[in-house]
Parts: C-alpha cells; sequence; structure tokens
C-alpha cells in the first residue's frame, strides 16, 4: 500500500517535472525541473531497492550533469533577459510522433502483459553488482575508464582557448 | 507494483523526451530531452533487473549512466565551441553544409 503511493508520487512528480524540461520556456527553469525530474527517477530506483543506482543517479546525473549544463548555458546565453528564453517549433508534429509512438508502446504492452512477479531480494543487491562489475563485466568496466579519459581529453580540447 | 507499471511510466518518460528532441531549437534543449530519454531507459533496465532477479540490468544502468555523462561532456563542449564560431545555440542556424 504504502509502496504503491509511493511510487504513485513519484510517477506523478517524474512525469510533471519531465513535462516542465520539454514545455518551459526559460532554458535554466528546464534544467531545474531536469533536475528534479533526475531526482525522482532516483526515488524510482530505490523503489526497486536499487539502492546504488540511486547513489550514482544523484551523484552523477544530478549532481554532476546538471552542473555542465548550466555551466554551458552560462557561456552560451544570458542568465537574464531575453537571451536565455527558448522557443519550440513544429509542436503539433513532434506531439503527434512521440504521441503516436506513446500509443504503440502501450498498445503492445496491453496485448503481451507481462505477470512476472516481483521476487523477494536475494542477498545484497549492491554487493552484487560489484562482484558483477569485477569479474563478468571487468573488461567493460576498464573500458569505462579509457572512454571517460578519452571524452576529457576530448572535452579539453574542444574547448580549448583560442590560440 | 508490477513490472507494467514501470515499464509505462519508462514508455511516457521516453515520449516526453522524444517530443522535448523534435520540438526544441536550442541545442542545449534538444540535449535534456535526451537525457530524459536515456532516464527511461534506465528506469527499463534496472525494473527488468529486479522483476527477473538477474543483477545485468543493473550493471547496463551503471554503464549507460556513466557513458551519459561523459556523452553530455562531449556534447556540451561541442555546443560551447558552434557557439564560438558561429554565436548560436539554435539548431536552425546551424546550416553550413545546406546546398
Amino acid at each position: 500500500m504504502i509502496a504503491s503511493l509511493a511510487f504513485g508520487v513519484l510517477a506523478v512528480v517524474l512525469l510533471a517535472s519531465a513535462l516542465a524540461v520539454v514545455l518551459t520556456r526559460n532554458l535554466f527553469h528546464s534544467v531545474l525541473y531536469l533536475a528534479l525530474s533526475l531526482t525522482a527517477t532516483a526515488g524510482v530506483f530505490l523503489s526497486l531497492d536499487a539502492e546504488f543506482l540511486a547513489a550514482i543517479q544523484l551523484l552523477l546525473y544530478a549532481g554532476g550533469v546538471v552542473t555542465i549544463v548550466v555551466f554551458a548555458i552560462v557561456v552560451t546565453e544570458r542568465l537574464v533577459g531575453d537571451r536565455i528564453s527558448q522557443t519550440s517549433r513544429q509542436l503539433g508534429a513532434g506531439f503527434g510522433i512521440a504521441g503516436a509512438l506513446l500509443v504503440a508502446i502501450l498498445a503492445i504492452f496491453r496485448r503481451s502483459p507481462l505477470p512476472i512477479p516481483r521476487p523477494a531480494v536475494s542477498g545484497d543487491l549492491t554487493r552484487a553488482i560489484g562482484q558483477s562489475l569485477l569479474t563478468t563485466y571487468v573488461l567493460p568496466f576498464e573500458l569505462l575508464g579509457v572512454l571517460f579519459l578519452a571524452a576529457l581529453v576530448g572535452a579539453l580540447y574542444f574547448a580549448r582557448p583560442d590560440d | 507494483m508490477t513490472l507494467q507499471a514501470y515499464l509505462t511510466l519508462a514508455a511516457m518518460l521516453f515520449c516526453i523526451g522524444l517530443f522535448g528532441v523534435l520540438t526544441r531549437r536550442n541545442t542545449i534543449g534538444i540535449l535534456l530531452g535526451i537525457e530524459l530519454m536515456l532516464n527511461a531507459v534506465n528506469i527499463n533496465l534496472a525494473a527488468f533487473a529486479r522483476f527477473l532477479g538477474d543483477v545485468s540490468g543493473m550493471i547496463f544502468t551503471v554503464f549507460t549512466i556513466c557513458i551519459t555523462v561523459a556523452e553530455v561532456a562531449l556534447g556540451l563542449a561541442l555546443v560551447i565551441l558552434i557557439y564560438r564560431i558561429r554565436r548560436t545555440a539554435v539548431a536552425d542556424h546551424l546550416d553550413l553544409l545546406r546546398g
């Protein structure tokens, strides 16, 4: 009962803030609503008993990504005044495509329901993730480090001062 | 909550993100829409991992989150670079390759 109530509240907050992200005119407000929706997603992860995912969601997304986007807005737009307001175009076509996709997905859900019962939590999920990350998935894990190095060097190269 | 509820929530979130990507004109706004879509994918992966009792889905979520952070850092570096050259962050103004 409490679980479904919490899920309902999280879902409403998540969808409302996501709609605000794509509809609000002020780009800075859009980023703040994105932070709210990312935090709500962390709550959804918590409702799935995935505490580790919720933690890295808050650390990397709500902490890192939002900060980077705010920096990019400060560099490319002015934080006050007309420049930060953004317009949308072809709202009808975009709504049509997104709505058609949603209807199609929901129709698939109705045709083939997935009556999978929720299994009880078996052991510590965080421990299981850690063990799996350093045994089965150790190669992708190391490649992730290479990717981060490349992204770091690439971002520094792109954003270097003019010479 | 059932698996269906999580999948429906993720589908709605994905479509909202897609709507943002299709309609926004500012490149940063488009990136925010992509963030929402990737979030929906993460919810799907974590939900399937939880309901099937297989931790692999959560590992994939960890990878998706990390790769998204790298993608955002590079994407915004590109936006700043383009802004420096063209003095605009509106996607419609970037038509150098138009014949």
